[in-house]
């Protein structure tokens, strides 16, 4: 009896501590949420007050979509995640099929430099990334964000992703050799449908903060034209007035496609493909 | 359906120690082989240089008159059934089984004709449409041999297939592999470690060992005449009683043998090539080993263990001269711990080795039970 309530009390405890953490964590994201649709005049009386029907405006909402560029720095960011993402999955997962799959001479040494990466912050090249990027003329560009992130993100997709391959059974590949399955047919129809859920860990890892990044786009694609969502939210905050409605309101927004990435990927992360696969 | 040989097969990793040396063989078209030995005998190293997906070092391996060495898994015209039936598991049965048609660009219409023809050989008909996931093991065992048979291969490879079933199961799925191969005619090549597997399903048993092969023959050559000390202590349950001896007198008529205790042996094989004085092995099965005195040969001798079978027991005795031996029992007499019994056994069931663990050919070899039920 007393077992049991020690187990309970156990269980309580973790369950408040995760409660606990999951109220400090939620609580900006909130407080932007519930502020983005009150007047200004609303934000400032009461920050954390809901909306009530005297303080409720969409007026923040109004300024970003209608009298900003705010939809079209929306498409930039879309574009570089995106793009930056299809690609990281795909050269990842090619190189990590490479690198777990095939013993060639210096494999072991091209997995060390790629795990190299990890350890090395990209931002401590960024004075030299400008220098390239000047001199092929890719400032201003989308095309030298994509560059950027697909290297950000190549080394640590990498290493998850032939974590993952080397857990797929030998005898699949070697079933299907046997069946005289070429080995792009291999990878493509069989190695890549079984690491989805992997697939879709790394799809995540890697999209956050590439949406989130305001480093690269204000050093290297500051243009009007290439602006991305962070970028763009910037210019609603002045060195003596900040437009707080815009300013919340496009916060709110940018979470948007996050959020949905995020669901429809932890749906892939649950399912345990494998099974049935052998024994 | 082909006809295989190997010959001088060799497999070494990184030019070391030889892991297979010398393996040849001849497998007829339509012919069932059982590659047996314990684990790390070589046994699915060979199997896999058949398949293509292990390297042959040197040798040549020849499947219908095309040297089959460098060829690809697939132009080899083979199909392999795993042990762990390897199934992808993100497609459905028929899906599996298609799979590797389609890659060779048969037609939609063939597909189908082939895998509803496997399927109904195999009885999975009913389970088309269904993941890996949602089948037992016997059937991903099924779909696993089905996917080897739609593709009609000349030569079919099967790696420990029934290890992951259960034993009842196994005894089915056993029967089931006998009869596909009859049905089908196919050429097999079979790998399990399991001597009881291969004496009921191969029509030629090749026993391995250290990359070596020890005996090949019919599953009753192996049993009525094994090649030497490891062939003879491997096929057989219990293991062949062994006991040591030197001979007293030798010729092409037979052997006596003095053991341990001073009891002279008198054995039915060949000593043309032994002088007396030689140290010999002789091997007796426990089933040749009588609790009466209807054989030529006499033994007394103390129980020590008996395990219960029903039909029969298995009697663990030490012999007078303090050798331990097994001896298969009526299983309807009742012998206790500690009893004395009296053993005897036919001159002509005992083999004999010589010291370096080759057998003399026996000259009476087989019908020794059957002489056992007409005394």
């Amino acid at each position: 009896m007393t077992k049991n309530i020690g187990k309970l009390s156990a269980t309580a405890f973790t369950q408040l501590v995760l409660a606990l953490f999951t109220l400090i964590s939620m609580f900006p994201i909130v407080l932007i949420i519930i502020n983005a649709f009150k007047s200004r005049d609303g934000i400032f009386d009461n920050p954390m007050a809901l909306p009530t029907s005297e303080t409720f405006s969409l007026v923040g909402f109004h300024k970003v979509l209608d009298k900003s560029p705010f939809l079209h720095f929306f498409e930039n960011s879309l574009i570089v995640t995106v793009g930056s993402l299809v690609l990281i999955l795909l050269f990842a997962a090619m190189a990590a099929w490479a690198l777990s799959e095939y013993k060639f001479k210096g494999s072991r040494w091209l997995a060390v430099y790629l795990a190299f990466g990890i350890m090395v912050p990209i931002r401590l090249g960024t004075v030299s990334i400008l220098q390239l990027a000047v001199q092929f003329n890719l400032v201003n560009t989308l095309t030298i964000l994509v560059l950027v992130y697909v290297a950000q993100g190549l080394p640590l997709a990498i290493m998850i992703l032939s974590e993952f391959m080397q857990q797929i059974p030998k005898e699949l590949k070697e079933a299907a050799r046997c069946d005289g399955v070429g080995e792009f047919k291999i990878f493509f129809q069989i190695i890549l449908p079984l690491i989805r859920p992997a697939v879709a860990t790394v799809a995540v890892f890697t999209m956050v903060p590439i949406w989130n990044d305001l480093w690269f786009p204000l050093i290297l694609a500051p243009g009007e034209e290439t602006q991305t969502v962070t970028l763009g939210v910037q210019q609603f905050i002045g060195q003596y007035v900040t437009d707080w409605n815009a300013v919340l309101a496009s916060l709110s927004l940018a979470v948007a496609p996050v959020l949905l990435m995020y669901i429809f990927a932890s749906r892939q992360l649950i399912r345990g493909i494998t099974a049935g696969a052998v024994k | 359906m082909a006809q295989v040989s190997l010959k001088n097969l060799k497999k070494s990793y990184d030019g070391k120690q030889d892991v297979l040396a010398s393996i040849n063989l001849e497998i007829d078209d339509g012919e069932f082989v059982v590659l047996v030995g314990p684990s790390g005998c070589g046994k699915s190293t060979l199997l896999r240089m058949l398949s293509g997906l292990e390297e042959i070092t040197s040798g040549d391996l020849v499947i219908d008159n095309v040297r089959c060495n460098d060829l690809a898994p697939a132009k080899r015209g083979i199909a392999m059934v795993f042990q762990s039936y390897a199934l992808y598991p993100h497609m459905n049965v028929y899906k599996n089984m298609a799979f590797g048609l389609k890659i060779h660009g048969a037609g939609k219409e063939e597909i189908d004709r082939r895998i509803k023809h496997a399927a109904g050989i195999l009885k999975i008909d009913h389970l088309l449409h269904r993941l890996p996931r949602e089948l037992s093991g016997g059937q991903r065992q099924r779909v696993a041999i089905g996917r080897a048979i739609v593709r009609e291969p000349k030569l079919f490879l099967f790696d420990e297939p029934l290890s992951n079933l259960d034993a009842a199961l196994r005894v089915q799925t056993r029967l089931e592999i006998a009869k596909l191969h009859r049905d089908l005619k196919a050429t097999i090549v079979y790998v399990t470690h399991d001597q009881v597997e291969a004496m009921t399903l191969g029509d030629k048993i090749v026993v391995m060992h250290d990359g070596h092969i020890q005996q090949a023959g019919t599953p009753l050559e192996l049993y009525q005449q094994p090649a030497n000390l490891f062939v003879a202590g491997f096929i057989g349950s219990p293991k062949m009683n062994l006991i040591e001896g030197v001979v007293a007198d030798a010729g092409a008529s037979g052997v006596s043998v003095t053991l341990a205790g001073g009891q002279v042996l008198r054995t039915e094989v060949d000593g043309s090539s032994l002088k007396a004085g030689d140290r010999v092995t002789v091997g007796i099965r426990s089933e040749h080993l009588w609790e009466n005195s209807n054989g030529s040969e006499q033994f007394t001798g103390t129980v020590n263990l008996v395990e219960h079978l029903g039909e029969a027991n298995f009697l663990y005795i030490t012999l007078s001269n303090g050798q331990d031996v097994v001896v298969r029992g009526d299983g309807e007499r009742e012998v206790a711990i500690g009893d004395t019994v009296s053993l005897s056994a036919p001159a002509a069931s005992f083999h004999v080795f010589n010291h370096d663990g080759k057998a003399l050919r026996r000259l009476k070899p087989g019908n020794m039970v059957a002489a056992k039920r007409v005394a």
